[in-house]
């Protein structure tokens, strides 16, 4: 009688015993995920050995080379000013990468700071936090990023300020409400009664509860962060030049060579894309995996 | 009900207040003085001049003067002067309201049209091949930068037609005038449509998970019913709320593919504002901004109140 | 004298594949409801008595459940072979079932006259207005006050035990042979759940619906059915009538649930100062051990029980028991 359903028992995982079948069972149950993690990997390795793997100088302008087709020594052709796209391309990963790993880090930091206060602390701070949260969130993400990066000036860390800040409000929020649903629980209580401080309490019992749903927000952002980068600089207001980004690649190539060099614009976005897109896998699966809750 | 009305009215009033605090503040920022730049781009270097001109400005005040300035004139309907065109900012904002008005409204449309049914027949049919092959697919859109798609789609269509779709107040055709508005619409409404499946289908899952689903299976109803008559109408309760948060995101895309296919709405003008230090123009475009957010969250909210029985008629 | 069968289960079983291995939910039960009876089936909770109801009315969530091997006859006609359109013209018209939780049973945002006369339209061809009219006079035989205006209702603006009457007008409305009952009183009030009792056995007798009666609790079974199954770990391991199991109760199992209830234990004559509780817990059912699931926690149990499931067989006249050492009990 087992051995006709089998076959059903199998896919519902219930023979998984070691860590390795586990694992195994992870990537077959999750294979979406398994893809998104790949893709982000094989972007991290460029952006790190981002050296080894061109051979062209992406800041070195050379005129005689200017809009070639991709092929032989331009393996994605040569912009507008002899510059090699693909040297520009894996530079790039860098860029994104540091902005987009940079502001979501900073944003969930000051988040995750401003959330915990507020929700253990509650009373009239809590008030004027939520407040101000609610004024960040008011406005449009790229609105706000856009005025805040005019104003502070393009540059790499300007940019990474600019898109941190809409940020904080959504970590805050989760936060303050799993700090505020925890504040009540019973082993909290527990731990007020040994005596410990509240700073303590917070840090020790409530963050580790939190930090799963926190992951899949964070992940969720990348991808967000990496969007908005890429229109800062396509606008002109994000990393300056000459620096490799994939926005402001597409941008000075916009209008005027999209026709004559269709590679210009293809290979720049589709890094974006693809970049973008390996977050999103990513961030499902471990929304699934960690956070049943939200599971769709 | 209507207490809830006040205080929301409140708090709305509260966060635009916020608003124009944190933006005038972010204008300010700028190092250096405002006149300077102002006019070593303008080119200009008389002093005498630029004294004058400071003053004419208003320049010559401290900020929180400079603030109350503005907030004054704002609440008397005086928007103030743009400092590129000298012209009053009403007279350049208000022609350019109905060109974005028109876009947004059909890239929300496109993407409702779009997503909601895609998003039911997701949920419904959870994990098989077509709830994965749409899941990626609202994946990929969300990855894909508006910008990007714009300048694919608009080399797409010349390679198609050999012609760039470029906008004139005057189209040749009715098709032609379609095409102007559709296409940009579809572009922005691409990624706002994505959203709104996804948040359907986690919807629809949810309310598909209930008891009262089940009863309405025990009653003896079909699939069709089940899933329209009595899951949608509570799914798209929380669905219609993203659609009100989602206008916000709408406007991000709207500055860049408005730039993409040079329309001349207000989102480029807001742009190109910024590049220009037209700061008159910046603040009361934010404003604006924010308070059509605003606005439309709380019409999504009192629409949701009218249509969930359990807020209407109260427990 | 004894009434004729409306609706025979044999062999039934329902199975659930997890990540945690095969959950043998249902395990080859086998009853029968006879024309006007309350036929209780009781247990704990996970002994798969509500499976057992979902099956029989094939609403089992189908990954990860199946119904896998059995007949369920209703008046002949043996519901698991037949189309699914054709279950739907059974479910709400021929047999209709109630469920446990009246808070979360009923659509929030529809009125109860809707949602009755819903019931109404999918098996009659009537007008609208027609089946408002039979919503109206279900909510009145249901004992509700003022019915028209409570038909215009939501569900939120009613109490619990007026919700429970509303699924009740809803489950009868189209007066079915049969009507199963999921627990229908325990997320209730106590008082209100007499009511909701009384209720049940009026209309049944009104209308001479037989009711399959899920349940856990004893004193409900004491006081409405007249047939009992007692299910442990997803078999059927006694069944007989009230009177004879309350009395005389033969699994070591059924005599440890009376011993444990206060006024049944005295019932059943007892002079016990202390409730005896059952030793042990119930066993996983993705890993049941071999022979009889309750072996481990029964006092009577030998070499016997742990070799072999034992199975269902007549101890008594029309008092089944599936037990090894049946008779060895006073």
């Amino acid at each position: 009688m087992a051995e006709t359903y089998g076959r059903e028992l199998r896919r519902a995982g219930a023979d998984a015993n070691s860590p390795l079948r586990r694992l195994l069972l992870l990537l077959r149950r999750y294979p979406l995920g398994a893809a998104g993690a790949f893709i982000l990997t094989v972007f991290v390795l460029a952006a790190i050995f981002a050296d080894a793997i061109t051979w062209l100088d992406p800041l070195r302008t050379n005129a005689p080379e200017k809009l070639m087709v991709p092929g032989g020594k331009h393996w994605f052709g040569s912009d507008v000013m002899g510059r090699d796209i693909y040297s520009r391309i894996v530079f790039g990963a860098r860029i994104s990468l540091a902005v987009s790993l940079g502001a979501t880090t900073l944003g969930s930091v000051l988040g995750v700071a401003v959330g915990l206060a507020s929700g253990y602390l509650g009373g009239t701070f809590d008030l004027c936090v939520q407040r101000v949260m609610d004024i960040l969130q008011a406005l449009p993400l790229l609105v706000l990023a856009l005025v805040t990066a005019a104003a502070l000036g393009p540059s790499l860390t300007n940019t990474v300020i600019a898109i941190a800040i809409p940020m904080i409000p959504a970590s805050a929020r989760v936060i303050r409400s799993n700090t505020l649903a925890l504040r009540e629980a019973a082993f909290i209580e527990a731990a007020q009664v040994q005596g410990m401080s509240e700073w303590r309490i917070a840090i020790r019992h409530i963050l580790p509860n939190t930090v799963a749903p926190l992951i899949v927000l964070a992940t969720a952002q990348l991808g967000s962060a990496i969007l908005t980068e890429a229109s800062l600089s396509f606008l002109g207001l994000g990393i300056p030049e000459p620096a490799p980004s994939w926005g402001r690649m597409l941008s000075e190539s916009a209008a005027e060579y999209m026709r004559t060099a269709p590679w210009l614009v293809i290979f720049p976005g589709a890094a974006i894309s693809l970049m973008v897109f390996g977050t999103n896998l990513l961030g499902d699966a471990l929304r699934d995996i960690l956070d049943p809750r939200q599971r769709g | 009900m209507s207490g809830y009305l006040l205080r929301r009215v409140g708090l709305m009033l509260l966060t635009l207040f916020g608003i124009s605090i944190i933006i005038f503040v972010l204008l300010r920022l700028v190092p250096g003085n405002m006149v300077d730049i102002l006019f070593d781009s303008a080119g200009m270097v008389d002093p005498a001049e630029k004294t004058r001109i400071a003053a004419e400005l208003g320049l010559d005040k401290s900020i929180p003067e400079q603030y109350l300035v503005w907030m004054s004139g704002l609440l008397h309907g005086d928007l103030g002067f743009s400092y590129v065109s000298e012209k009053p900012t009403i007279e350049e904002i208000l022609p350019r309201i109905p060109v974005t008005g028109r876009l947004a409204l059909s890239a929300i449309g496109f993407a409702v049209l779009l997503g909601v049914p895609f998003g039911v027949i997701s949920a419904v049919r959870q994990n098989s091949g077509v709830d994965y092959g749409l899941r990626v697919l609202s994946l990929a859109g969300l990855s894909i930068p508006s910008f990007w798609l714009g300048l694919m789609v608009l080399m797409a269509f010349s390679a198609l037609t050999g012609k760039l779709p470029v906008y004139t107040e005057a189209p040749a055709s009715m098709l032609d005038a379609v095409l102007l508005v559709a296409v940009p619409a579809m572009t922005v409404g691409f990624r706002s449509s994505a959203l709104i499946m996804r948040l359907t289908r986690s919807a629809m899952l949810e309310v598909l998970r209930q008891d009262y689903v089940r009863t309405a299976r025990a009653k003896g109803a079909g699939a069709g019913r089940v899933n329209f008559h009595h899951a949608l109408r509570n799914a798209l309760l929380p669905v219609i709320t993203v659609i009100g948060l989602e206008t916000a995101f709408l406007i991000g895309g709207l500055i860049v593919t408005e730039t993409v296919f040079n329309i001349p709405g207000l989102a480029r003008f807001l742009v190109e504002s910024i590049r220009n230090r037209d700061y008159p123009i910046v603040q009361n475009l934010v404003m604006l901004t924010a308070f059509i957010v605003v606005s439309i969250n709380f019409a999504v909210d009192l629409l949701y109140a009218a249509l969930d029985p359990r807020i209407r008629l109260g427990a | 004298m004894i009434a004729d069968p409306i609706l025979e289960v044999t062999g039934l079983r329902t199975v659930f594949f997890t990540s945690a291995g095969l959950v043998r939910a249902v395990e080859d039960v086998s009853f029968t409801l006879r024309r006007g009876e309350v036929l209780a089936v009781v247990g704990e909770s996970g002994c798969g008595k509500s499976i057992t109801a979902l099956s029989l009315m094939r609403l089992v969530p189908s990954p990860p459940g199946r119904i896998v091997a059995g007949s369920v006859r209703l008046e002949g006609r043996d519901l698991l072979a037949i189309s699914e359109p054709e279950m739907r013209a059974v479910r709400g018209n021929l047999m209709s079932m109630i469920f446990q939780e009246p808070m979360t049973s009923l659509n929030p945002v529809l009125t109860i006259g809707e949602q009755i006369a819903e019931a109404v339209r999918l098996h009659r061809d009537v007008t609208k207005a027609q089946a408002w009219e039979r919503a109206v006079e279900m909510l009145r035989r249901v004992r509700i006050p003022e019915p028209a205006q409570r038909a215009k209702e939501y569900p939120h603006q009613l109490s619990g035990g007026m919700r429970q009457r509303a699924m009740i007008a809803i489950a009868l409305a189209c007066d079915p042979k049969v009507l199963i009952a999921d627990e229908p009183t325990t997320a209730l009030d106590v008082t209100i759940q007499a009511q909701i009792l009384d209720l049940v056995l009026q209309l049944q007798q009104e209308s001479g619906t037989s009711v399959l009666l899920i349940t856990h609790d004893l004193g409900v079974v004491a006081e409405t059915a007249q047939r009992v199954v007692v299910m442990y770990a997803g078999r059927k391991i006694e069944e007989a009538s009230v009177e004879d199991l309350f009395e005389r109760p033969m699994h070591p199992y059924t005599h440890g649930l009376m011993r444990s209830i206060p006024h049944l234990a005295a019932l059943s004559g007892a002079v016990a100062e202390r409730l005896q509780e059952i030793p042990g817990m119930v066993p996983a059912l993705s890993n049941l051990p071999s022979g009889c699931a309750f072996a481990a926690r029964c006092g009577h149990a030998d070499a016997a029980c742990t070799a072999g499931v034992p199975p269902l067989v007549e101890r008594r006249p029309d008092h089944f028991v599936a037990c090894w050492h049946a008779g060895a009990l006073s």
